[in-house]
């Protein structure tokens, strides 16, 4: 449930942006989250609806753009594409190798408004 | 362009004020919507084509955003990390502890571990040896921080209410109210929850996942981002090791399988057993710290 306050911080940076921008109405949201990142997205949509409610981003449409996890294998120096922590590398099948490179990202990217 | 599908018309993207503001003086004119029987916006050229540089391959299910009546909508990019306000205040907190010399544990497991025993008895050790101080996060009650306080150490309680974790600005403002002395030992007891503190940096140096032997031996797979996010796992409860089926290695290869190297000490808290190995890991970490002056304490 600490999705709650992911959807606070959204919203803080939000509204931050849309001051500096004298925004009026905030449509859609943009965000970039990994695969490999702490979010459960339908968590994150439901309290997103929950804490925007009277605010500048009322109703706004969450957009979810997922980034694949990638790690690279200590072993044979490759990368594989990963959905989770324990898995084995794909080229050499070691397992106790892989560092994540990528996935564990949560950005907010765009926005649009009015 | 349209940032969103890339369709040609208009001049959308909205990356600063400049921009803006020529969007203000000039509303952008979409490109008429097709007269067909459904209001789906085909865009004129595949996105790939048409987008900017900088423009994100958005998917396939965004087009609609473009629907009649969004005429005036523009577009602003933002690239900022949704924990960054979170991140601010853990940076400044690992500047506060920095300046003054600090060793900050963050302790993490799930409920009922034995975190307040492993900190009383680790409390007990190490008090004539070094400063210390502990911040405890629980949602409710100060019963542990009373515990803490029973041994004689300043203790903190942050009650969170309904938050499932502790956060930078509340390690922050513990800070403040406890005032950590210089070349000390500082320990975050974090809420129990092998979820949710994970994401959250307090400024810790070191996050310290603690499991113990009457839980399953695969809560390192079912956890994962905890124990990915851990510099160290304490194995706790190992006295009752004989009582139970509790596999060790197979425990301690399911860590490394979701952190490779993760160090693990096998303890017992309640026991003593490898408690002086625990010890001994604080004590050098604390003297490892990067710091210009180093006092003898």
């Amino acid at each position: 449930m600490h999705e709650l306050s992911l959807a606070e911080n959204l919203l803080q940076i939000i509204e931050e942006i849309a001051t500096e921008h004298q925004l009026t109405k905030v449509k859609t949201v943009w965000l970039e989250i990994g695969k490999l990142a702490c979010v459960e997205q339908g968590s994150l949509r439901f309290y997103f609806d929950v804490i925007t409610q009277d605010s500048i981003a009322r109703q706004a449409k969450l957009e979810i753009i997922e980034i694949a996890g990638q790690a690279v294998c200590a072993q044979c120096n490759r990368n594989s594409l990963i959905t989770s922590y324990y898995e084995a590398c794909s080229h050499c099948g070691s397992y106790n190798t892989l560092k994540v490179t990528q996935g564990r990202e949560m950005k907010i990217k765009e926005l649009e408004a009015e | 362009m349209c940032t969103t599908c890339g369709c040609s018309t208009g001049q959308t993207r909205i990356n600063g004020k400049t921009i803006q503001s020529l969007h203000l003086e000039k509303p952008i004119q979409f490109r008429p919507l097709k007269h067909s029987n459904t209001s789906d916006h085909t865009p004129s050229l595949p996105i790939k084509n048409n987008c900017a540089s900088e423009t994100l391959a958005f998917g396939t299910d965004v087009a609609t955003a473009h629907a009649p009546g969004m005429s005036q909508a523009r577009m602003i990019k933002i690239e900022r990390d949704i924990l960054e306000r979170n991140n601010q205040y853990a940076n400044e907190n690992r500047r506060f502890l920095s300046e003054r010399n600090i060793l900050a544990l963050n302790l993490l497991s799930s409920p009922g571990s034995g975190k307040t025993t492993l900190l009383v008895n680790t409390i007990q050790i190490l008090r004539n040896k070094l400063p210390i101080t502990v911040i405890e996060g629980d949602q409710q009650t100060d019963h542990d921080a009373a515990r803490i306080r029973e041994t004689g150490i300043s203790a903190t309680q942050i009650n969170t209410g309904k938050g499932c974790h502790l956060d930078a600005f509340m390690v922050q403002q513990a800070m403040q109210q406890i005032s950590p002395q210089q070349n000390s030992v500082l320990f975050i007891e974090n809420v129990g929850n092998l979820v949710c503190p994970s994401n959250f940096d307090l400024g810790e140096a070191y996050k310290v996942v603690i499991l113990s032997v009457t839980e399953g031996e695969d809560k390192p797979l079912k956890y994962p981002d905890m124990f990915h996010a851990a510099d160290l796992m304490l194995l706790n409860k190992c006295d009752l090791l004989p009582y139970l089926s509790f596999d060790v290695d197979l425990a301690i290869e399911y860590a490394h399988r979701i952190h490779p190297g993760l160090p693990v000490i096998q303890i017992s808290a309640m026991q003593g057993n490898g408690m002086q190995v625990w010890i001994d890991w604080i004590e050098a970490n604390r003297l490892a710290l990067p710091s210009t002056v180093q006092y003898q304490t």
